[in-house]
C-alpha cells in the first residue's frame, strides 16, 4: 500500500465509521454487526418460532384458506358496487368502505370472513405451542439454559402475533390494492384510517383466540385435545351462546305495556350477556368502525334520535363509541395469558 | 463448601402424600464423576430438576457453584449444562440449527456460535451429518448431540440424566469413554445418573445410592462395599476336580470334596463353606487364599481354579435394591 492510498484511508475512515454507526443507530444496517452481535435470548426464540410458523405446512394451508375466501369475498363486492352505491346513502362519501362490508348474499362480506375465519387462525397457531414442545423434549432442554421462563411463552405469543399482524396487513392492503385497480378511485384518508384501525382490531380478536389456545396449550398434555378445546369454546360461542341468551331472555321479556326504562333495560340486559362473546364484541366494533353511519351500539329513545341528521361520524366519534368493545377484548386476551402465565411458570418441567 | 460443587441439604420433595426425595444430604466435590444410581422411581431425576430450579423443593435447600438453585435458577443454569433423560431436539432443524439456537440462548456472538458448534460437533464426530435433520438422527446421534449441546455453554458442572438409555453397547462405550475423557481434561464435575450399574461403575469416581427418595450409602466403590459387607468382607470361590491317582474311583469325588470341606472349615477366619457342583464358595474374614490353596493340594484334590471375588457394584445393588424393602 502506497502512501497516498494510506493517507485516503485515514482521511475517509473515521467518516465511514460514523456513516456505518449513523446507519446502527437506526439499526438499518444492522445485518452488518450481525456476526460480533449478541442477540438477546429472546430475540432468538423469537426468531426460531417465527421462522417455524412461516415454514409450517399448517401455515401455508391457512394462508391460501383466508386469501381464498377473501378474494371471492371481493369479487363479490366489487360485482355488486354499482347496486350498493345510492344517491340518498348517508354512507355516500364512504364509497370505498363498501369493498370491505357490501355482499349480494352468496359469499359473506370481507369482515364476516375475518370474524368467522379469525378464531380458526389463532387457534390453530396455538393449540400446540407448549405441549408440543413438552412432548417432543425441547420444553427441558430450552428451560435448562439461562433464560427465564417467561420468555418461552411470551415469544410463543408474540411471533404468532407478528405473522398474523403481517399477514392481516398484507390482505387488507391487498383488498386496497385491488379496489384501486378495479373502481379506480382512492381511499380518503379518514377511510384508510378506518381500514387500518380494522386490520388492527381483527389482529387484537385473533390474538384472543390465540391466547386462548395458548392456554390451552399449556394446561393440556395432548396437541389433539387441547385443539379441540379450543373449537369448542369456539363453536359454543358461535353457534350455542346465543341460544341460551335467547332462551334465558325469553321469560323476561317485558310485556306491550311496559315502560320504555324496561323495555330500554330489558335490550340492555339481552346485549350485556351477548357482549360476554368475543364475536359479538369484534362483530359491534368492526360494524362501526367500517360503516360510519352507526352512532349507537345500543337501543336509541325516540328523544334522541329526534332531530337528528341522518350522516357518517367522524373516525374519533367513531373510534370512542367502539372503545368498551376494544377493552372488553383487551381484557379477554390479557385474562387468557395471564392464567396460562401463572399455571407455566411454577410448574414442573419433565423431560418427557 | 470448600471444593464441594453441589450441596444438597435435607431435601425432600412431596407430591401430595408420596414423597418422592426424602431428607437428601448429599455433596459432589469439583472434578469428579459423581454417579446417581438406583432403579427406576427412586427420585434421581426429581433430585436433578430441583439442582437446576426446574421443580420447587418442599423443603431443604440445594446450592450448585455456591448459589441456590431454587431462588437464582438463572445463574445456576448459566454454569450448568444439562442433559435431559431423552432429550429432545427439533426435528425439523438440522444439528448444526439446532446446537446454534443453544448457542445463542447462551450470548453467544454469531461468529464465536458458529466456531464454537463446528468444533464440538467435530469432537462428538457428527461434522458428516451436521446438516441432517435431528428427525432422522439415530438415537446414539442424538445422544452425543446432546453432550455437544450441553458444552456449548462452557459448563462448570455437567449433569447427565440416563444417559445411557436405549443406545447399543458400543455407543455406551464411545459416550462414556467422551465423558471421562471430558472430566480429565477440562476438569469438569460430571454427575451422571442411571440405574444401570455396569455404565456408572466404568465411569464414576463415586456413587450414591438411591432408594425410593433415600441415599443409603455414597462413597467409591471400594468403600461402599466395605461399607455393605463388613461382616464377611472377602469371598473365595474355587472349583476342583478328582485327582489323577484317583482316576479308580475310590475315594470318591463326595467323599473328597466332605473331606476338603472339613478341612476348611478348621482354617482360622473362615466362616462358611458352600459346595455346589465342585465351585466352592468360601466366604471369610480375611484373606485366605493361600492357606485354602494349600489345603486343596494336600486333600490330594485337582485345583481348577481359585479367585477372590471382588465386589462389584452387581453385589451391592442387588443386595440393596432386591432386598430394599428390608432396610427401610
Amino acid at each position: 500500500m502506497n502512501n497516498q492510498e494510506k493517507q485516503i484511508q485515514y482521511f475517509f475512515e473515521p467518516w465511514l465509521m460514523k456513516i456505518k454507526r449513523f446507519f446502527l443507530h437506526f439499526k438499518v444496517l444492522n445485518w452488518l454487526e450481525k456476526d460480533d452481535e449478541v442477540l438477546h435470548p429472546f430475540r432468538v426464540i423469537l426468531n426460531k418460532e417465527i421462522s417455524d410458523h412461516v415454514r409450517s405446512w399448517r401455515f401455508i394451508i391457512l394462508i391460501a384458506i383466508i386469501t381464498l375466501t377473501c378474494l371471492g369475498s371481493i369479487y363479490t363486492a366489487l360485482t355488486n358496487m354499482g347496486s350498493a352505491v345510492k344517491p340518498d346513502d348517508p354512507e355516500g362519501t364512504f364509497f370505498f368502505l363498501k369493498l370491505f362490508t357490501i355482499s349480494d348474499g352468496t359469499l359473506p362480506s370481507f369482515f364476516v370472513f375475518i370474524s368467522f375465519l379469525g378464531p380458526l387462525l389463532g387457534i390453530s397457531l396455538g393449540f400446540d405451542a407448549v405441549n408440543s414442545e413438552q412432548n417432543n423434549g425441547t420444553l427441558s432442554h430450552v428451560l435448562a439454559q439461562p433464560i427465564y421462563r417467561d420468555y418461552l411463552l411470551n415469544a410463543k405469543f408474540l411471533a404468532a402475533l407478528i405473522v398474523i399482524s403481517v399477514m392481516f396487513f398484507a390482505l387488507g392492503f391487498l383488498v386496497i390494492g385491488l379496489g384501486l385497480i378495479t373502481i379506480g378511485i382512492p381511499p380518503t384518508v379518514e377511510e384508510f384510517m378506518r381500514i387500518v384501525f380494522f386490520i388492527l382490531l381483527g389482529i387484537l380478536y385473533v390474538a384472543f383466540w390465540l391466547n386462548l389456545s395458548i392456554l390451552f396449550s399449556v394446561l393440556f398434555r395432548q396437541p389433539a385435545t387441547s385443539a379441540l378445546s379450543g373449537i369448542a369454546v369456539w363453536l359454543f360461542f358461535s353457534v350455542f351462546y346465543s341460544m341460551i341468551v335467547n332462551l334465558i331472555i325469553k321469560p323476561l321479556t317485558p310485556s306491550e305495556f311496559a315502560t320504555p326504562n324496561q323495555i330500554i333495560s330489558f335490550e340492555e340486559l339481552k346485549l350485556n350477556l351477548l357482549r360476554i362473546m368475543p364475536n359479538q364484541l369484534f362483530s359491534e366494533a368492526t360494524t362501526t368502525l367500517l360503516m360510519p353511519s352507526v352512532r349507537s351500539l345500543g337501543p336509541l329513545t325516540m328523544e334522541q334520535v329526534y332531530g337528528t341528521i341522518p350522516g357518517p361520524l367522524p373516525l374519533g366519534q367513531s373510534a370512542l363509541l367502539v372503545w368498551p368493545q376494544v377493552t372488553g377484548l383487551i381484557a379477554a386476551t390479557v385474562l387468557c395469558f395471564v392464567l396460562s402465565y401463572i399455571s407455566f411458570m411454577r410448574r414442573e418441567i419433565r423431560s418427557r | 463448601m470448600d471444593g464441594n460443587i453441589i450441596e444438597l441439604v435435607d431435601l425432600t420433595k412431596k407430591y401430595g402424600s408420596f414423597t418422592a426425595v426424602n431428607q437428601l444430604n448429599l455433596s459432589v466435590r469439583k472434578g469428579e464423576i459423581f454417579g446417581l444410581l438406583g432403579p427406576n422411581g427412586a427420585g434421581k431425576s426429581t433430585t436433578i430438576l430441583m439442582m437446576l430450579g426446574l421443580a420447587d423443593p418442599t423443603s431443604g435447600s440445594v446450592t450448585v457453584c455456591g448459589i441456590d438453585s431454587t431462588s437464582n435458577p438463572i445463574e445456576v443454569k448459566r454454569r450448568v449444562g444439562y442433559l435431559p433423560e431423552n432429550v429432545g431436539f427439533y426435528s425439523n432443524r438440522s444439528g448444526f440449527e439446532n446446537l446454534m439456537f443453544t448457542a445463542l440462548l447462551n450470548r453467544l456472538a454469531g461468529r464465536e456460535a458458529k466456531q464454537k458448534v463446528e468444533k464440538l460437533l467435530g469432537w462428538v464426530g457428527l461434522s458428516d451429518e451436521a446438516g441432517k435433520k435431528t428427525g432422522k438422527y439415530s438415537r446414539g446421534m442424538l445422544q452425543r448431540l446432546g453432550l455437544a449441546d450441553v458444552l456449548i455453554k462452557d459448563p462448570e458442572v455437567v449433569i447427565l440424566d440416563e444417559p445411557t438409555l436405549g443406545i447399543d453397547p458400543t455407543g455406551v462405550r464411545e459416550f462414556l469413554d467422551l465423558i471421562v475423557g471430558l472430566s480429565r481434561q477440562e476438569g469438569l464435575t460430571v454427575l451422571f445418573s442411571s440405574h444401570d450399574l455396569h455404565h456408572v461403575q466404568q465411569v464414576c469416581d463415586r456413587v450414591g445410592l438411591f432408594v425410593s427418595g433415600k441415599l443409603l450409602a455414597e462413597g467409591d466403590i471400594e468403600t461402599l462395599s466395605k461399607k455393605l459387607f463388613s461382616k464377611n468382607p472377602y469371598v473365595i470361590e474355587t472349583s476342583i476336580s478328582k485327582a489323577p491317582s484317583d482316576a479308580s474311583g475310590f475315594p470318591g469325588k463326595e467323599y473328597l470334596a466332605d473331606r476338603l470341606i472339613e478341612t476348611l472349615q478348621r482354617i482360622d477366619g473362615i466362616v462358611s463353606v458352600t459346595n455346589r457342583d465342585d465351585v466352592f464358595q468360601i466366604e471369610c474374614s480375611r484373606d485366605t487364599t493361600p492357606e485354602i490353596a494349600r489345603a486343596i493340594v494336600e486333600a490330594g484334590a485337582g485345583l481348577n481354579y481359585l479367585k477372590k471375588k471382588e465386589f462389584g457394584l452387581d453385589d451391592i445393588y442387588y443386595r440393596y435394591f432386591d432386598g430394599g424393602v428390608n432396610h427401610e
